[in-house]
């Protein structure tokens, strides 16, 4: 039959490496915005955090107004649900269905597939980051200009760290257990973890240990890039630290099945 | 022509197992195999012997405590995306994901190769089309057996990979995909395939090795193995039916005829003419003339379990 008229026996019949990541980075892609329970945690969830922050006064003295404060945490927290969560979740049901045992088979193989997952997590982020900084500036938000740049250097290794920490729990622990653990601590970073409010913000005696989390250095680093243009040198140490740990712990320890 | 498939000496241990106080299980213990371009190789045995284990190492997937693999000239493990791009995999469970449809998953997979396969062909081949809207969560385990078929053959693939290819598949799609198995075969494809079903190691395989316990304890075509068994210890058995009331006659001590429902008989351990003889002379004393007669020619089954039974003696 015609499957099998153009055999060339021993030379690769793979795509190029970029190709084969740019393949999977959109399969990844589509696979994360395609479920509705997704689009919830990506976009839904972080708008109702930001006219939280906007229409209360849970972010006084922050910033000069509510929305300058409110943004740079609620894109923190687009991280932690992208990067974290919503990958965490993903990547251990695909290992309980044995898909990145059978992706790791084909040209993707394993290297294709962590690519894959970092992509869609930068996609899926910018869409996020759009999404939000639109309502932001719809409502009035004034990033600080000089900050920008840095600001896009912390989303992106805050998103590092956390897809390291995401692919460490999905590799190592059920599923299930990866689902209670991810979105609890989305709750917890969000709320105490320096994600939506300042580190400062929480009791003195637990500051040690917040200041020293990739949540605290990601939302405390972008609110200093964003309100008052300023970058954070430890805050940046803090994720680069997290993203080679965690790399280097899911490398060591990710079971693929 | 050389091998697409060496394995050598294969060891794989399992564990630490708590309940066996954190000690490994050895569960490879020296496979060894050849599998050769336009051929068949089976793996067969019962659940556990490890013919995942072996097919998991052959891919790839799992490090070999021990022992040699060359795939396509390779060591699997770790291997280039240029050695994996001439290779396709079924596993046993799939692997596909769960919220896709079938052929969307296809079309990504086959994407990945610079030659792949006619996939729109393999899709209305193996009758993909009856249900591509379907999620593959929903389909039937027949059903993700073809999409995982189709998925191994996207890529044009020198060597297959197919675990346990058959379980689910209702007897239309079973013919379908033991025609194309062939067929690929025709066409000078290296497969290698597991099964625990005798029948279909007797119809689909060139070569065949069994494996009991994490090693290989007899190889041979279906031919050379079922001639084997016959030469040695395992008879044929006689099966008849005749009158119920008949009194059983004194046979040579290694026949044994069994009475296994009201006037259906069967005699067992015949292995020369005279031990038929010995049954047609009850009959001619007893003026006996069966209603019915078959002989069982011997089948893999039966090599399989004779090998097996030795195997428990042992242990």
């Amino acid at each position: 039959m015609s499957t099998n008229t153009q055999a060339a026996s021993g030379t690769s019949n793979a795509v190029s490496t970029f190709k084969r990541i740019m393949l999977q980075g959109r399969y990844e892609t589509l696979a994360m915005i395609r479920n509705g329970e997704q689009l919830v945690i990506a976009v839904v969830l972080p708008l109702m955090a930001l006219f939280g922050l906007v229409f209360t006064d849970l972010l006084k003295n922050v910033a000069a107004r509510p929305i300058d404060a409110a943004v740079p945490g609620v894109l923190a927290l687009c991280v932690v649900s992208t990067a974290f969560t919503g990958q965490g979740i993903a990547t251990g049901f695909d290992r309980r269905y044995g898909v990145m045992r059978y992706l790791s088979t084909t040209p993707v193989g394993r290297t294709g597939l962590i690519y894959g997952k970092v992509m869609a997590v930068l996609v899926v982020l910018s869409m996020q980051t759009i999404v939000i900084g639109g309502v932001g500036f719809i409502m009035g938000w004034q990033p600080a200009l000089g900050g920008i740049a840095w600001a896009i250097l912390i989303l992106i290794l805050g998103a590092a760290a956390f897809t390291a920490l995401g692919l460490l729990i999905a590799g190592t622990v059920r599923p299930e257990a990866t689902l209670a653990i991810t979105n609890l601590a989305w709750v917890l970073l969000a709320g105490v973890g320096g994600i939506l409010f300042p580190s400062t913000s929480v009791p003195a005696f637990i500051q040690p240990i917040i200041n020293v989390l990739p949540s605290a250095a990601l939302g405390d680093s972008l609110r200093a890039a964003l309100i008052s243009g300023t970058a954070s040198g430890t805050g940046i140490l803090i994720l680069l630290a997290w993203t080679l740990i965690a790399g280097f712990a899911a490398t060591r320890w990710f079971k693929w099945n | 022509m050389s091998p697409s498939l060496v394995i050598e000496g294969l060891l794989k241990d399992f564990g630490p197992v708590p309940a066996l106080d954190g000690r490994m299980v050895r569960v490879l213990n020296g496979i060894s195999l050849t599998a050769n371009p336009g051929s068949v190789t089976t793996l067969l045995g019962s659940n556990g012997a490890g013919k995942s284990t072996t097919l998991a190492c052959a891919q790839g997937l799992l490090r070999p405590d021990g022992g040699k693999i060359s795939l396509l000239g390779e060591d699997p493990y770790g291997a280039s995306p240029a050695l994996r791009s001439r290779v396709g995999v079924m596993l046993q469970d799939g692997g596909l994901p769960p919220s896709l449809r079938p052929i969307p998953l296809l079309r990504h997979v086959t994407s990945l190769y610079q030659r792949p396969a006619d996939i729109n062909a393999l899709i209305e081949r193996l009758g993909i089309n009856e249900f591509s809207n379907t999620s593959i969560r929903r389909l039937s385990g027949g059903q993700k057996q073809r999409v995982a078929l189709a998925a191994a053959l996207a890529g044009n693939p020198e060597v297959i990979f197919l675990d346990e290819p058959s379980a689910g598949l209702d007897p239309q799609s079973r013919q379908v995909v033991f025609d194309l198995i062939t067929e690929l075969r025709d066409a000078g494809l290296c497969i290698v395939l597991t099964t625990h079903l005798m029948e279909d190691a007797q119809r689909l395989s060139d070569y065949v090795y069994i494996i009991d316990d994490g090693i290989n304890v007899a190889q041979g075509t279906v031919a050379e193995l079922t001639a084997r068994a016959t030469h040695e210890s395992t008879a044929q058995a006689v099966t008849f039916s005749a009158d119920p009331a008949l009194e059983l006659p004194e046979l040579a001590g290694h026949l044994l005829l069994l009475e296994h429902a009201p006037g259906q008989y069967r005699l067992e351990g015949v292995r020369e003419a005279n031990d038929l003889a010995s049954l047609t002379a009850w009959w001619a004393r007893e003026s006996i003339l069966p209603q019915s007669l078959s002989m069982q020619p011997r089948s893999l089954e039966d090599v399989f379990l004779e090998i097996a039974d030795k195997g428990n003696d042992v242990n």
